[in-house]
């Protein structure tokens, strides 16, 4: 903060000398914030691919032939129950429980496989169909939008994984719980492009 | 908040504390069962057709898609005005800002590229 500190001389200052010291991850939360805002940019532009060519069928399927809403459904209950479920290793992190931590981590953990498994089981479904990626612009963009969504719920299962070997090594030490609040943040991100993901792509797919 | 007093080191009267908020299991179970009505009211809007038209359909649905984004804001990511001293809600609404203009800008202009690129059956009667 080089504010204009009045030194003995009387000369004004416009700058610090030494830098006063800042806590240890002070700006982590901030930053891994302004991360997330930065990758919400990201599936901005691919919402905004999608909403462009999503009506470019090439004579190929369209979302009515494809999608089965039950599964979506199915899939949104997984990352919806990931959600609380994460919430709840706060809350045990909070009260300082490990064992409780580690055990919500975990399930937190199945909950996001089980939607990777859905999702992977749906695109399987799909390019089995002839649905693939290069059939059609709808088709490319799809599996582009849903695809980076599922990436970023994989590299979110790997970091919990990994957080859960650091907190069983280390315990709930302050740099643990900052990551796990990061890991948190991301996460509930995540599940917020997923509305986006199951009302522009799915729902108003069947609508069309 | 005794899980925070590590943070609450005050460096020339400006502190560099974790401002986030930790949410309550109160919190918590509000912010889930209200996005559970919210993403089960528009599946079953669409699996069952309840309104008969569908741009009617899309209008509730995306109206509820944004309620619920908010509602997963408050209650899981916390969000608040203060949190980090005001600077996430800036990030924040720049990023929207920023959202709006790609999103609207890019299908408005793609739009209309379309619709002028693409010759009608009449334009192409027209045509020498």
């Amino acid at each position: 903060m080089a504010s204009m500190a009045k030194t003995a001389g009387d000369e004004p200052v416009f700058y610090l000398k030494d830098e006063h010291d800042h806590a240890e991850g002070g700006s982590t939360m901030l930053g891994f914030w302004i991360y997330l805002m930065s990758d919400c940019l990201i599936f901005a532009m691919l919402f905004a691919a999608y909403g462009v060519l999503g009506g470019n069928y090439a004579a190929g399927p369209a979302p009515k032939d494809l999608f089965d809403l039950s599964l979506v459904a199915l899939n949104t209950t997984m990352l919806l129950l990931s959600s609380i479920t994460y919430g709840f290793a706060m809350l045990a992190m909070n009260r300082d429980r490990v064992a409780a931590t580690q055990a919500w981590l975990a399930v937190t953990g199945l909950f996001g496989l089980a939607f990777l498994s859905i999702e992977l089981y749906e695109f399987h479904h799909m390019i089995a169909e002839g649905a693939t990626p290069q059939r059609s612009a709808f088709l490319s963009s799809f599996f582009t939008l849903v695809g980076t969504h599922g990436l970023h719920v994989t590299s979110g299962i790997v970091w919990m994984v990994t957080l859960m070997v650091q907190v069983a090594r280390k315990g709930l030490i302050p740099a643990n719980r900052r990551r796990l609040m990061c890991l948190s943040l991301f996460w509930h991100f995540l599940d917020i492009i997923w509305i986006g993901v199951f009302t522009f792509v799915y729902l108003m797919g069947m609508l069309r | 908040m005794s899980a925070h007093d590590h943070a609450d080191h005050d460096h020339d009267g400006h502190a560099h504390a974790e401002t986030t908020g930790h949410g309550s299991l109160k919190g918590y179970l509000t912010g889930f069962v209200l996005s559970v009505i919210l993403t089960a009211v528009p599946f079953w809007l669409v699996m069952t057709g309840a309104i008969d038209n569908k741009q009617a359909t899309a209008f509730v649905i995306m109206a509820l898609a944004g309620v619920q984004i908010v509602v997963h804001m408050i209650f899981f990511l916390h969000m608040t005005p203060s949190s980090e001293g005001g600077w996430s809600m800036l990030a924040l609404i720049f990023t929207i800002v920023v959202l709006v203009i790609v999103l609207s800008g890019s299908l408005w202009v793609m739009y209309h590229l379309n619709v002028n690129m693409m010759p009608s059956m009449q334009h192409m009667r027209e045509m020498p």
